[in-house]
């Protein structure tokens, strides 16, 4: 009964979306403040109906309902409980239900902390919200059911995919999708502000704490999913340049370009069409990599199902939020006017030169995911783009984004001179070279140019900080009081960056990992890196549906012998699933990784996957950082919407009355 | 003059805002067609071709189901007719759906074995009982080794083998009509089955 119940939601939603795309627009097109006022009752309304059936499916999942496929294929009776509840949203079908629960309560959270807005730019934005989500609900309840049943049903479920019972990878999904669907806000801001036929600075500021929260969230995310494959596949690296991991990556090089470039709109009314342009794209991107990635036709690791039929579906709505908003854009954003005029070397001149290379990165990584099914589809090869490619393209357009990184928010607005830029930050960019020479002196090739890359942007950003508070050069006390008085946005920026370049230097650090794939037998010893690796013995395990086969190492320093660890990595079956993961023991010490994981057994040995991964973790540290500094930013008092802004919309809804009469 | 100049720069600006718009058209074109290719069966951008295809089974000799008459690859290498070759078990849902399509083929006159992989004989046979055997022989792959020398992706999967014991077709999944219709058959008419 529940997941009819559920189901019956969905299609209540779906109606209810509807009716919240056109009335708002509508209302808001013709002055009509009734309409206005119906927006954010509807946009609520339809968050409720959509939490009904997310939680009718989590239900079903708790009481182990076989009876509904999504919980036979994905769950069983003897999955843990948390993994009962993550599991409805770690395949297609609850995963789709949980993106539209997401973005209905995004619309929610507009009609409900949006009171300063003007209400008709919130009926509009309310109006887009709720356009895209009756596309999706629709989807949802025609192509991707997640509440359907199966007849008879069956005693028992096929159980949660091994590699999914991980608490990182639970809430991987959940994160990410909030940092994907926040854009949403974004873009719907965007083509409200298209409609609306101006944007300002109030747009703005309006823009910057959504995008921001969505950043936030997405940086987490991604490098929570990094984090996973890490650990959890046992390859020894981080990032595979595999089409989901960029399809999440795309998003947030646009994302982090569509931050900047608000900055420009709220502080200078100059980069309009661009920044709407930017969270139009940012958007759709995210859509695309949510979406594409599930229709089957990325060649993918953490390959879903393939489903060509749904493809279609996906495609046309894809092609009616993405087309229906950008030709919006064409045929609206000429009428959009520049206002604020600068020189190219400027603070704007700088955020310019972020976007145009960060863009750029996005169109690479971008050109290197789509070549593969293009060239097939085109000339019928089979081909694909690894990481040597990406390396060799990013690397060189990220060298110049970090060193503008470090010198841009020392500029001034409209005009600068490098010179005196230059001179405040004299004491970082001499010791990033110091770090570099060094670097170089002791054989680490291009990696100590990262290192003082990573340096530089600590430093400078440590250094701007500094020059805001005229500290060292204003009475300690003095200099104190300009420090607290500082803004927190600024902190949040220098905190955000600073995190860039811890997880550079970690990103870095593991080019310089050592590793060795080796056939080991109880008692063996090899070494790699500075350690020796012991294989002490190999035993038998249980877990609760699970055997596993776990492996004893004791590690020791080679020189001195000195015990380091003992590392025990194991290989677990999961005889339900017919799946083998391996669980990969790690030693940290905040500098270095010491890593194994295992392979198949053969002759009486096993295969080991030893590495040493130097300055491994920063690479999550720098991202949380960075993820942190971005919520110190977005609790700064500025950004929530104050004082000016309940000006304008007094302004404006004597506008609107006026229009109405 | 100027009110040409500024025309003519509205119509640059219009050109150049227009333009995100021919990319989208450009990459959902692509896009379309590759889908519409992935569902005619002649794109797949996932291919993991079967190694079998065009060789002839492994070696293998596997015990029936509760003592009935089991499988070996010699039978397989020479059978003497077009046949399929399944494997699946009672644990796997996919397998729900491919009964019904195999019980279909096998009214059809077409001779099909079944590989019971990773399953307790009792509870093949309360599958078989429950959904229909359109089996002409079972044998029970229990340790899942013989699945690993086909070179098996996971249950379903559906291998058809000609006369002479060569591998024609494989596919991973649960049969679909259309499946069978726009690719076995024609493969079973040209095979002349």
């Amino acid at each position: 009964m529940i997941p009819e119940l559920g189901h019956f939601a969905i299609a209540l939603a779906t109606v209810i979306a509807l009716a919240q795309g056109i009335v708002s627009i509508w209302g808001a097109h013709r002055g009509d403040a009734r309409f206005i006022a119906a927006a954010p009752a509807l946009a609520l309304s339809q968050a409720l109906a959509v939490l009904f059936a997310f939680l009718a499916l989590v239900w079903s999942g708790i009481v182990s309902d076989f009876s509904v496929i999504n919980v036979a294929e994905y769950s069983s009776a003897r999955t843990p409980l948390l993994y009962k509840i993550t599991g409805t949203w770690g395949n297609h079908e609850g995963s789709i239900l949980l993106w539209c629960l997401i973005l209905s309560v995004c619309g929610a959270a507009v009609a409900g902390f949006g009171r300063n807005l003007p209400s008709a730019l919130r009926a509009r934005v309310i109006g887009v919200l709720g356009l895209v989500a009756c596309g999706f609900l629709l989807f949802t309840l025609t192509a991707s059911d997640p509440l359907g049943r199966i007849w008879p049903p069956p005693s028992e479920g096929q159980g949660v995919n091994p590699l999914l019972q991980d608490p990182g990878l639970a809430f991987h999904p959940p994160i990410l999708y909030c940092g994907y669907v926040g854009f949403a806000v974004a873009f719907a801001f965007a083509v409200a502000s298209l409609l609306e036929g101006r944007v300002d600075a109030a747009w703005g500021r309006w823009v910057r704490p959504w995008t921001l929260g969505a950043w936030c969230l997405l940086t987490g995310g991604i490098a929570l999913g990094s984090w996973w494959s890490y650990y959890e596949l046992g390859w020894g690296g981080y990032w595979f340049w595999d089409p989901v991991e960029n399809a999440s990556l795309l998003p947030w090089l646009t994302g982090t370009a569509l931050l900047h470039s608000a900055i420009v709109v709220e502080k200078r009314e100059a980069l309009k069409i661009w920044s709407v342009l930017l969270a139009i794209t940012t958007f759709s991107l995210s859509l695309a990599g949510t979406f594409m990635v599930r229709s089957g036709l990325l060649n993918s690791v953490h390959a879903f199902a393939n489903d060509p039929t749904r493809g279609i579906f996906i495609l046309v709505l894809l092609g009616l939020v993405i087309g229906g908003s950008l030709l919006l854009f064409a045929w609206r954003a000429p009428v959009l006017q520049p206002a604020g005029l600068f020189a190219p070397l400027s603070r704007e001149g700088a955020l310019v030169l972020n976007n145009i290379l960060l863009c750029s990165i996005m169109a690479v990584v971008l050109a290197g995911t789509m070549y593969p099914p293009f060239v097939q589809l085109i000339f019928d090869q089979q081909i694909s783009v690894g990481p040597p490619f990406f390396i060799s393209t990013v690397v060189p357009l990220a060298a110049p984004l970090m060193a503008a990184m470090g010198l841009g928010p020392v500029l001034s607005w409209k005009r600068a001179a490098v010179a005196p830029a230059l001179l405040r930050l004299w004491w970082a960019a001499l010791a990033s070279l110091i770090v570099v020479l060094v670097g170089f002196y002791g054989r680490l090739g291009w990696a100590a140019v990262g290192f003082g890359a990573a340096l530089w942007m600590v430093l400078s950003a440590l250094a701007e900080i500094a020059e805001r508070s005229q500290l060292f050069r204003l009475p300690i006390g003095t200099a104190w009081a300009r420090l607290r008085g500082l803004p927190r946005a600024s902190y949040g920026a220098a905190v955000a960056h600073a995190g860039l370049g811890v997880a550079v230097a970690g990103m870095v650090g593991m080019t310089l990992a050592s590793h060795s794939i080796i056939l080991m037998h109880p008692g063996d010893t090899t070494k790699v890196g500075r350690y020796d690796w012991h294989l002490v013995s190999l035993t038998d395990g249980r877990g609760s549906d699970f055997t596993s086969r776990i492996a004893t190492v004791a590690v020791t320093n080679a020189r001195s012998g000195a015990p380091v660890a003992t590392l025990r990595p194991a290989r677990r079956t999961f005889p339900l699933q017919q799946q083998t993961t391996t669980d990969v023991s790690i030693k940290t010490n905040g500098f270095r990784d010491l890593y194994v994981a295992l392979g198949d057994e053969r002759d009486g040995g096993i295969v080991l996957r030893i590495n040493v991964n130097p300055l491994a973790p920063w690479i999550w540290l720098g991202a949380l950082i960075m993820a942190f500094g971005g919520g110190l930013s977005l609790s700064d008092r500025r950004l929530r919407i104050g004082a000016p802004v309940r000006f304008v919309r007094r302004q404006r809804t004597t506008a609107v009355k006026v229009a109405a009469e | 003059m100027s009110a040409q100049m500024s025309q003519k720069s509205m119509l640059g600006r219009r050109v150049m805002l227009g333009a995100p718009l021919v990319v989208l058209a450009a990459a959902g074109g692509g896009w379309a067609l590759m889908l519409r290719r992935m569902a005619g069966g002649n794109f797949d951008p996932h291919s993991l071709p079967s190694q079998l295809i065009g060789k002839k089974v492994p070696d293998f000799d596997l015990p029936g189901l509760n003592g009935g008459a089991g499988i070996t690859g010699a039978e397989l290498q020479k059978p003497g007719r077009t046949m399929l070759v399944n494997f699946f078990a009672s644990w796997c849902i996919p397998c729900l759906e491919d009964a019904p399509m195999l019980n279909q083929l096998a009214k059809t006159g077409l001779p099909i074995w079944g590989i019971t992989y990773k399953d307790k004989p009792a509870d093949t046979e309360q599958f078989l009982s429950q959904h229909g055997n359109p089996f002409g022989r079972i044998a029970v792959d229990l340790p899942g080794r013989v699945a690993i020398n086909w070179g098996l992706y996971g249950v379903p999967e559906t291998y058809l083998i000609d006369a002479s014991g060569i591998v024609h077709w494989r596919y991973a999944g649960a049969l679909t009509q259309r499946v069978i219709d726009e690719d076995l058959t024609p493969l079973l008419h040209r095979l002349g089955a």
